[in-house]
Parts: C-alpha cells; sequence; structure tokens
C-alpha cells in the first residue's frame, strides 16, 4: 500500500545558489515535458551578477493567493501543502499575484494561466537535482509549525539581501 | 525542417533600422550546424568574393551572435560571436558562456545577423517576436556593471509596463561592451555578466564600430523540440555524472592553473613569456579561495561544472574589487605575465579588465610586451606617457589598462593589439621587436606555451591554427582528435569544459537525439567540419586590407617559442625548428593543404568550395 503523503516544505538556503538553473531545467520536463525556463514553477533570477537565486513558492501559513483568486480556481492540497491551480477555471487575471507578498506567481507564457509550485505531488524535481549536483540550495522537509511566509519575498527584496551579503558596502552601486 | 532548431535568424541592418527574418536550406544547416560553422558560410556567402577590402571596423562587417541545435540541451549555455576578426581580419568562433543564447532560442531565432552600423549610440533589445532599437546615449561610456545594471532595470521596467498581468520579469540575457569596444580597441572583448567575454577576435570592436552597445534578450517559449527528448534528458545526465564525478574541477575550476601551469607543466606566460615556470606558492589556488571567493560555485544555464567562482578583495589598497575566479587565463595573463603574484592584485586587474571590456589574455599580451621592451629599453618612460613600466607594479599596469581603453597616448598605439603594436613600435624605433610579440596571426597567445611538451598544445597547435593563438581551438595530428572536435563544439554551440572526459561518441549521440539526424565522427571529420576549417583557413589567407598572411612566414612560432626556457624543471627545452617544419608538412597533408599552406584545389572541390577554391587561386 503507498505510503500516506505528509505536507513537505523546501527548504531553502540561497545565497548557494549557482545560477545553474537546473531547477528550471528539470520543472519545466516534468510539468510541461519540455526546456522551458520561463513555464518552470521554479525561476532562478539574477538581478545583480552573482546574487543568483530560485524565486519560488513558500506556502505561506494563511495562503493569501488562495484567498485573493475570485474564481477559486486555487486550493490547498491536502496531501502535500501546495497550492494547487485548477487551470481550466483560472482566468488568468493576477489577483494572487498582487496577494502574495512575495509576487511568486507568474503567468504560463501561454497566457491562459498563473503558475505556482505544486510541489510536484510531494516528490519535488527541482530538489533531486539541486542535491545530485551537490548545491543543496534545496532541501525537503516535513512541513511544521513555522513561519514560511518569511520567505515569500519579492525578487527585489531578496536580491538586495543576498547582494548586500556577498558584496557589502559595494552592493549599493549594483542595486 | 530540421528538429532543434527554431528555423528563424533575425537580421537587423542598424543603418536603415530594417528587420527580417532568415531562413538557411536544411542542407547548409545539415553542413555547418551553427555557432562557429554556420558563420562561416554566412560570411563567406555575403562577403567572400570582396573580402579583402572589407574594413573588419566598417559599416560592411556583418556580426553575428549565433546559437547552435545543442544550444541549451548540453550542458552549459554559451552562444557564438563571429564576423571578419579586427584582430586576424579572418574569421574567430568566439564564444561566451551564460543564458543569452538559451534566451534568443526561447524568443524565437536561432540567431542575430547585425549588418550597417548606427547613426547613433543603440542597444537592441528583442522580446519573442518583438523587437526594437533603443537608444544607448546614457550608457555610452559606462562600465561592465553600470551597463549590466542600466540595461537590466529598462528592460524589466518595459516588460512590466508591456505585459503588467505577467508577474515578475526576470533579468535579460545581455552581450555588451565597455568603454574598449566604444573606441574600437582591437583587444575589446563581446561580454556577459560582468566577468564573461567572447574574446579571441576582437569583436567587441566590431560592435563599437557599429555604435551597438549591448544586445538584450527575454525569450518566454520553450526551446525547440528535438528528434527524442528521453534520449536528450539521458544524455544530460551522462553529461552531469562526468563533471559530477570531478571533485576539483568542479571546486576550483581553472583557478588551480595559476600556480599548477607555471610549477607543474613549466607552460605559463610569466613577465611576457621570457620563462614558463614559476614556484610562487602565493599564486595557489588555496589562496585565492581562501583570501579571495566569495561565492564557491557559480555557473551558466544548465552546468554541471560550475568552474566560475566569484572572487572579491576584503581589503587593502583594492578592496571591493569584483571578478569571476578569475579563471586560469586571467590569473595568468594578469598575474604572472606581468610579473604579479598576488591573489589581490590579480583580481583587482581582472576587474578592471572586465569593467573596461578589454580581453584580459590579450591585454595581458600586449601590455606583458609593452613591459618587456620598457625592461630592454626600447620603449621609455616618455614614450610611455611617464609610465613606469616594471614587472609586478599592478598601479602601472592599471593605468596602461585605461590608456588602452580610451585609446590616450601611447594607449592608442598598444590597442591595435600586440601584432600591430609591434610593427608601429619597430618602425619607430628602427629595431625588430616582433621577436618580443607572443601571437599568432594577429590573436595573442593563450596562457598554455608549448616549450615544455607538458602542457596540452602542440608545436604546430598556434602556428597552423585557424584562430592564431586561440587556446580553446588548438591544431594538431590526429585531425580527429584535435580542433575539429572544438569546430564541433563551437558550432553545437555549448561549452567544451563539459565535455572533457564524457564518452567518445556522446556529443555525435546528443546531436542525433536533438536533430534526429546521424552524424559520425568519420562524416563530421573528413567533410563537414574540414570544410568549415578550408573556409576558416580561406578567409583568413585572403585576410586584408590592413594586413595579410603569408603562411611561408606566418604559419609559424612567436620567435620566443624557439628560445630556451630560463628556469625550472624543463630549463633548456624549446621548440625545435626543424620538428615544428617537420610536423607542419605532415599537417598540411592531413588536411589538404598545398606545400606552402594553400588550400588544395582538388581538395576544395571535393567537399564541394569550387568559389573558393576559385579565390585561392591568386594566392597559389
Amino acid at each position: 500500500m503507498a505510503k500516506k503523503k505528509e505536507p513537505i516544505w523546501i527548504a531553502r538556503e540561497l545565497s548557494k545558489c549557482s545560477g545553474c538553473r537546473k531547477c528550471e531545467i528539470a520543472c519545466s520536463l516534468f510539468h510541461e515535458k519540455r526546456i522551458w525556463p520561463e513555464a518552470s514553477r521554479i525561476r532562478v533570477f539574477m538581478l545583480v551578477p552573482g546574487a543568483d537565486f530560485p524565486h519560488f513558492c513558500a506556502q505561506c501559513e494563511d495562503y493569501p493567493c488562495v484567498k485573493s483568486c475570485p474564481v477559486n480556481a486555487l486550493s490547498i492540497s491536502n496531501e502535500t501543502g501546495a497550492v494547487l491551480v485548477n487551470t481550466e477555471t483560472c482566468i488568468a487575471c493576477g489577483q494572487c499575484i498582487n496577494a502574495c507578498p512575495g509576487r511568486i506567481p507568474h503567468m504560463h507564457p501561454n497566457g491562459k494561466y498563473i503558475l505556482i509550485c505544486d510541489l510536484c505531488n510531494g516528490d519535488p524535481q527541482c530538489v533531486k537535482v539541486c542535491r545530485e549536483g551537490g548545491w543543496n540550495v534545496l532541501k525537503k522537509i516535513s512541513r511544521g509549525d513555522r513561519p514560511y511566509k518569511l520567505y515569500a519575498r519579492t525578487p527585489e527584496e531578496t536580491t538586495r539581501d543576498l547582494t548586500l551579503k556577498m558584496y557589502g558596502e559595494k552592493a549599493e552601486e549594483f542595486l | 525542417m530540421i528538429l532543434g532548431y527554431v528555423g528563424k535568424f533575425l537580421e537587423v541592418n542598424l543603418s536603415t533600422e530594417r528587420i527580417k527574418e532568415v531562413k538557411f536550406d536544411d542542407a547548409i544547416l545539415k553542413d555547418y550546424v551553427g555557432g562557429r560553422g554556420l558563420a562561416a558560410k554566412i560570411l563567406w556567402n555575403r562577403l567572400g568574393s570582396k573580402w579583402e577590402k572589407i574594413d573588419p571596423l566598417g559599416s560592411e562587417n556583418v556580426l553575428l551572435f549565433l546559437t547552435g541545435p545543442l544550444t541549451g540541451y548540453f550542458p552549459g549555455g554559451r552562444i557564438c560571436v563571429s564576423g571578419k576578426s579586427p584582430q586576424s581580419n579572418g574569421i574567430v568562433g568566439s564564444t561566451v558562456g551564460g543564458e543569452f543564447g538559451v534566451e534568443l532560442r526561447c524568443a524565437g531565432y536561432d540567431g542575430i545577423i547585425i549588418t550597417g552600423e548606427a547613426e547613433k549610440p543603440v542597444y537592441l533589445f528583442v522580446k519573442d517576436s518583438n523587437f526594437e532599437v533603443r537608444d544607448a546615449k546614457h550608457i555610452w561610456g559606462k562600465d561592465a556593471k553600470q551597463t549590466v545594471k542600466i540595461i537590466t532595470k529598462e528592460c524589466r521596467e518595459l516588460l512590466k509596463k508591456r505585459f503588467p498581468l505577467y508577474g515578475e520579469w526576470k533579468e535579460p540575457a545581455i552581450l555588451y561592451i565597455g568603454p574598449a569596444g566604444e573606441n574600437k580597441v582591437r583587444t575589446a572583448v563581446v561580454a556577459a555578466k560582468w566577468a564573461h567575454a567572447a574574446g579571441y577576435g576582437g569583436y567587441g570592436a566590431v560592435m563599437g564600430s557599429k555604435n551597438l552597445k549591448a544586445v538584450a534578450v527575454k525569450g518566454t517559449g520553450p526551446l525547440p523540440p528535438v528528434a527524442n527528448m528521453k534520449e536528450v534528458e539521458r544524455l544530460i545526465q551522462v553529461v552531469n555524472d562526468n563533471a559530477y564525478e570531478n571533485e576539483l574541477w568542479r571546486r576550483w575550476g581553472t583557478g588551480a592553473g595559476g600556480y599548477e601551469f607555471g610549477a607543474k607543466t613549466s607552460s605559463e606566460p610569466v613577465r611576457n613569456w621570457q620563462d614558463e615556470w614559476h614556484d610562487e606558492k602565493s599564486f595557489g589556488v588555496d589562496q585565492f579561495e581562501n583570501r579571495v571567493w566569495i561565492k564557491q560555485s557559480w555557473s551558466d544555464f544548465g552546468c554541471p561544472t560550475c568552474c566560475l567562482k566569484i572572487a572579491m578583495v576584503k581589503n587593502g589598497k583594492f578592496k571591493g574589487a569584483i571578478t569571476d575566479n578569475p579563471d586560469y587565463e586571467m590569473q595568468a595573463y594578469l598575474g604572472p605575465n606581468l610579473g604579479i603574484f598576488s591573489p589581490e592584485e590579480n583580481v583587482f586587474l581582472s576587474s578592471l579588465t572586465d569593467d573596461l571590456g578589454l580581453c584580459g589574455i590579450q591585454t595581458g599580451n600586449v601590455m606583458g610586451f609593452a613591459a618587456e621592451l620598457f625592461q630592454r629599453g626600447i620603449l621609455t618612460k616618455k614614450d610611455l606617457d611617464d609610465i613606469e613600466l616594471r614587472w609586478g607594479d599592478v598601479e602601472a599596469f592599471a593605468n596602461l589598462a585605461k590608456k588602452i581603453a580610451f585609446r590616450e597616448g601611447i594607449g592608442d598605439l598598444l590597442a591595435g593589439g600586440t601584432y600591430r603594436a609591434a610593427l608601429k613600435i619597430g618602425k619607430m624605433k628602427n629595431v625588430d621587436v616582433l621577436q618580443y610579440a607572443v601571437q599568432s596571426k594577429g590573436i595573442s597567445i593563450g596562457a598554455h606555451g608549448i616549450r615544455s611538451g607538458k602542457d596540452y598544445p602542440e608545436i604546430i597547435s598556434y602556428a597552423c591554427s585557424v584562430q592564431g593563438g586561440d587556446h580553446t581551438s588548438t591544431t594538431g595530428l590526429p585531425l580527429s582528435e584535435s580542433e575539429l572536435m572544438e569546430i564541433f563544439n563551437d558550432s553545437g554551440v555549448y561549452c567544451n569544459f563539459n565535455s572533457f572526459g564524457i564518452p567518445r561518441n556522446t556529443r555525435f549521440n546528443f546531436y542525433k537525439a536533438v536533430t534526429g539526424l546521424e552524424l559520425t565522427r568519420e562524416e563530421w571529420c573528413n567533410t563537414k567540419a574540414l570544410r568549415i576549417l578550408q573556409l576558416q583557413r580561406a578567409m583568413l589567407l585572403l585576410g586584408g586590407p590592413d594586413l595579410k598572411w603569408n603562411p611561408k612566414v606566418h604559419d609559424d612560432n612567436p620567435p620566443r617559442f624557439y628560445e630556451r626556457l630560463l628556469s625550472g624543471p624543463y630549463k633548456g627545452k624549446t621548440a625545435d625548428k626543424a620538428a615544428v617544419e617537420e610536423y607542419k608538412k605532415r599537417y598540411y597533408k592531413a588536411v589538404g593543404w598545398d606545400k606552402n599552406g594553400i588550400p588544395k584545389s582538388e581538395n576544395l572541390r571535393k567537399l564541394g568550395l569550387q568559389d573558393v577554391d576559385k579565390a585561392l587561386e591568386k594566392l597559389r
């Protein structure tokens, strides 16, 4: 009998990201059967060279995106805790992007529905490739009672932090 | 249409701002693949009949940014830059790492062809099938880091405005030039990501001559469909697993070289190649790693190796200088070649050449050349605009690099690159200074010497190469193990570093899985790669307008390589002139050139290159 799935979370250590984008490759191959970086549910931003990092859903405790959807196209998976998108009902209005403190959801390049990490039904492909290569930016862990929302940050905010971490007082010149 | 290609190229005439889409017949793509191979074909077709008259820095030159069918699939994304080279007057397939090639294919183009020249500074922004020529007046003169910052911001703001419901936009991929390119310095690079560069060829000067500051691309589509995705995935894993096995290669990249190629193989330029040995442990990779590396792995699209690191000087005079590793070539040319043996000083100079948009290899080469002339009293302090160019004086070299980038005083002369500068200084001083110029056909020799015989290049590797001193494409026999494989890497367009150690036929299997076309190593070496090589050779020999190469004179090593090594475990070793001549003969025969180094009529005709044969008639 298949083991019952339990909610998971992807722990992240952004400053270790090499920017190899293997997570984008793995995600788009899994979901789209193509290498398609912009259709990946996890996207690596490099607004400042060196400050590369993956930007993807943090599964906030209160799921503001789910609440914001005017057509109930978003739901929370009981099994994994992921936000699931009903691509049939989604009207691509972008409300969830504005509701997300990190502006993490983005539109599928086909323009028809929103993309949000679905945790690959409990077996996240991005985590596998990241660990296989030894970068270990991503790690699959059990979901507990933690302030996950902290990780829902906009690309600009995260870029600022990582740039400061890397380049110290030089950072301002690049931001 | 062949799988693995988008099937379209974007052509932009900067003089008229006219844009069109260009397609190539399947037969051309089958023969020339992409990148370097296709560049040779496009340039020959468009400029071949008037090659000798084309000024590489004139509006008639054609500038190419080409991907290949393997770009984005074979781990380690790159893009190939080409055109008539202002260094060799032939063509170089000059590749640079990053996401540009992938973005371009995702935007729906296999490449960009630039003709004409803009009236005033511009940059191009391609977003899928939307395209615009934008004003670059406010970026002209800016260094690499500011250029990347401004263009990233502007493009993201535009995207946000135009597609408000999309969500957050990632950065576009950007290729750009620094001040050196703007000033048409022949050692200027086409750069990406602050510190990545297509250096050999001098295409930064070509961009500058066209008033083209940068090209930015954002593509939202998928990579083009392939013949067998499962097999592509399997082969990606083969390449990855091979890389993952190589622990120190991943940890250090080529950063170990700055010490190793000096101490172990004795093949590192030291003081303009007056020696190739040093045992300076202060230049060891451990010290780079511990003192200046602030990021241990930095990578381009899909790369399992991450040979790049990010370095920043933490204290002292050069605090805040940032670059990648520096990689071995930067370590050597902006280190021991200038008598510099400090990681911090090396990072500072590398960072400076990044910022100015100079090629670290070729600028390090020309500065080393100048420093030797100063050492010998041929160039005086006065000639050098009051700079005392002493070995190891990092600030003197920094001043000189700036002068080169802005073509000020002596910098204007050195901005021609080592060979052209040697010709001028020789005339000026009435001394043969070519004996101190370590280059081949206008292109500085990469930091891997041939005298000890312990490094990978052979005694004819640079002398007979169609890309001169380019250390990433060296000749030798057997042909099937030499530059013909590099032509494949540069035409499929992916990083050759990820091909080290993979099973012998992986790259051809990869090509088949992507395109659906069978290609054997034999077919590649005996026809396709050879055809590309002959085209490159033909354009190199036709040359012009300012310089021409005579194989009898110029298919040779720089005189320095016939001097004896001064110290180290291989002290006294040198390249043997008779052995070079003998090897050259065998090489000419294998590659189908006559005794004077001109491709033979019958061989060209066999390859279907009748027009090339005709054009070379006058050289025979």
